[in-house]
């Protein structure tokens, strides 16, 4: 299992176009991924999970991977949030 | 017997069944579905996804064609929603696993999502989730899908009911000829129901809040359009009090009857000129059935609607020239398009739903602005149609001086792009602008050298002057054409026009209305603009008005002080 703390980093936060890339880029990996933000834990691969978690500009949201390509999956997320989704 | 109160919204009694038109979201009931056919239930499911996500394929082209790439970026995140394993695993094992209906389980599932969007104090994420519940409502209706009946297909004629129509019904209405009349939930006199409903001739009550629950479909009402009421299980005397009535008004008709052909004259002589509005091209052999004097309002909104591209140069030129066939030699105002707001669904633009305030929004002239594509293909078409000099231009929802000039240069380019292309434009049409703004009041004066002619639209001055949104049924007691603030504006826009010499014409609501007919007229409105079924009655408010007397009665209107006022002593003096 991998845990890490990702910050959002682009101006609107994670709305429904980042909330897709999101979903739809841990979709890709067979491991379990979940997002943890406010005690609230949603399953990554589902866009309507991540948009309740209603992550703005600055949060920081602890994700853990568990499983096979658990240490991939964890890499394109980070270069996901890194690249604040393709936005300013 | 059960009497309901609502808002008379089309005149016309209407006697009949009701058919309640159920909306797509509402009434989600729990069935048990014996352990055998649960398979057979997730199948269904899957099916509707499956269906749901080839809706979203023909709704993303549509939007890609006529919005462009970002918008139909939506689509793509409607997409991944359907994807979603809340959707796609969650609702069947739901199913699987507590005997559950398809739509019980989906239901049960978005409950739940709502739930968690309520928590959100952020209202930007907080209105995320209408994507979420857009999706969910499609993958429902394609669930129930096949017990929907539409419009088209009545098989008799019945009184449609509903809790509230969208413009995709009207014009199965329109298409349909088994439609007595219709009463619906929500809607006040001047919603978009309430004015196709009027430029139909049929019978309709509105703001009715609950109606649609009280009935079942094959119940006998009563629609009186004239009071605004509908009668639940009429007794036999009612109905023949009502009948009789029908009669009446059927009568009165053939009075109005004899008024074609004859001028808009006041009973001393002081002649106005009465047009009549046009929704679509279709709808043109109306204006020769009353004589109309000339088209004052084309809304050529309808060319857009229920389709999956914006019509083509050569689309609108056959339509146009099909009016102005309809009525050679008679001015005929065509209007650019004013979609968005209440309209925008019927482009198929499901995108611009989003605007958190449509009707402060993206629409009329702004969008066209936005997108000068649009507005170059209807100026074009309508400089091609003009052959013989008739058409005038009006431009609606203006708001500044900026957006006229701006509209001038572009209608300029396209006439020099035609020039070039070997089509010369000889005679230059008119141009206007609609008044519904009020900041385009107010600033009137320095508009009036760019133009040649303006129209007050009264329904959106109205709901403009006043903040209120016509079809919200919580304020739209506080809709008030008689508002001294909307009087005093129309007065202010026919006094500043007036001393240069441009007319004043008045296309909205109020031109239909008997009272407040002589009030425009005393005020000094050059034209009144109606829809065809209405023409021959304000024809007749006309002729039966001394213009003298209420052009002093407008003046002590101005200095009255609220619209109860103004009301009693205008209803008095039209008796």
């Amino acid at each position: 299992m991998i845990k890490r703390e990702l910050k959002i980093l682009n101006k609107l936060g994670i709305h429904a176009r980042p909330a897709g890339m999101l979903a739809n880029t841990a979709s890709r990996f067979s491991c379990e991924i979940k997002l943890l933000k406010d005690g609230m834990e949603v399953n990554a691969k589902s866009i309507m999970g991540i948009m309740t978690l209603a992550a703005g500009r600055g949060s920081v949201i602890e994700v853990t991977a568990k499983g096979g390509d658990e240490a991939e999956a964890i890499k394109a997320l980070e270069e996901l949030f890194a690249s604040k989704f393709d936005e300013e | 017997m059960l009497i309901k109160k609502g808002v008379a919204a089309s005149l016309g009694i209407a006697i009949g069944k009701a058919y309640i038109l159920k909306e797509e979201n509402i009434l989600i009931e729990q069935k048990a579905v014996p352990p055998e056919k649960l398979k057979a239930e997730v199948k269904r499911f899957k099916d509707a996804l499956e269906r749901t996500r080839l809706d979203l394929d023909v709704l993303h082209a549509k939007i890609l064609s006529v919005l462009g790439r970002q918008h139909a970026k939506l689509i793509d995140t409607h997409h991944l929603i359907l994807q979603d394993p809340l959707i796609t695993r969650e609702v069947p094992k739901l199913i699987l696993t507590r005997g559950l209906n398809a739509e019980f389980a989906l239901s049960e599932i978005l409950d739940k999502a709502d739930e968690q969007f309520e928590k959100i104090d952020d209202e930007f994420f907080h209105e995320r989730k209408h994507d979420i519940f857009d999706v969910g409502k499609k993958i429902i209706s394609n669930l129930v899908n096949t017990e929907k009946v539409s419009l088209k297909d009545l098989k008799e004629p019945v009184i449609i009911v509903a809790h509230n129509l969208y413009p995709s019904d009207t014009l199965h209405i329109r298409e349909s000829n088994k439609v007595l009349g219709f009463c619906m939930d929500l809607g006040s006199k001047s919603s978009h129901t309430a004015i196709f409903a009027q430029s139909m001739g049929i019978p309709a009550v509105v703001g009715l809040s609950d109606i649609s629950r009280q009935l079942i479909s094959g119940d006998t009402i009563v629609v009186d359009g004239e009071q605004g009421m509908v009668i639940i299980s009429p007794t036999p005397e009612i109905i023949e009090k009502y009948k009789a009535r029908r009669e009446e008004l059927q009568k009165q008709e053939h009075y109005f009857h004899r008024l074609k052909g004859l001028p808009a004259i006041t009973r001393d002589g002081h002649r106005i000129s009465l047009l009549a509005n046009l929704d679509s091209s279709v709808d043109a052999p109306s204006l020769a059935a009353v004589k109309a004097e000339g088209v004052g309002l084309y809304r050529t909104e309808s060319l857009y609607m229920n389709r999956s591209s914006v019509p083509s140069e050569e689309e609108q030129v056959k339509a146009y020239s099909a009016v102005v066939k309809a009525a050679p030699e008679l001015p005929l105002v065509i209007r650019t398009a004013d979609i968005g707001g209440d309209r925008a669904t019927q482009l198929g633009i499901k995108g611009l739903k989003d605007e958190r305030n449509p009707f402060m929004g993206f629409r009329g002239i702004r969008l066209f602005i936005k997108y000068p594509e649009l507005l170059k293909t209807q100026l074009r078409a309508i400089y091609k149609a003009n052959t013989g000099g008739n058409i005038k231009v009006m431009i609606p929802m203006l708001s500044s001086l900026d957006e006229l000039l701006t509209v001038k240069k572009i209608a300029q380019d396209v006439r020099i792009e035609l020039a070039e292309e070997g089509f010369v434009v000889k005679s230059v049409p008119e141009i206007g602008v609609m008044i519904e703004i009020p900041a385009a009041a107010i600033i009137l004066d320095s508009l009036l050298s760019e133009i040649d002619f303006v129209s007050i639209g009264t329904n959106d001055l109205v709901q403009y002057t006043l903040a209120v949104d016509r079809i919200n049924q919580y304020v739209s007691e506080l809709y008030e054409p008689f508002h001294p603030a909307v009087l005093r504006l129309i007065n202010l826009v026919v006094q500043t026009a007036h001393k240069k010499g441009k007319p004043v014409s008045v296309c909205g609501e109020m031109a239909s209305d008997p009272y407040a007919i002589p009030l425009l007229v005393g005020m000094g409105v050059d034209v009144l603009s109606v829809p065809p079924k209405i023409y021959l009655r304000a024809k007749s408010a006309v002729r039966a008005m001394n213009f003298e007397k209420f052009s002093g009665l407008a003046q002590r209107v101005l200095g009255m002080t609220t619209a109860a006022e103004i009301r009693r002593l205008v209803e008095e003096e039209v008796k």
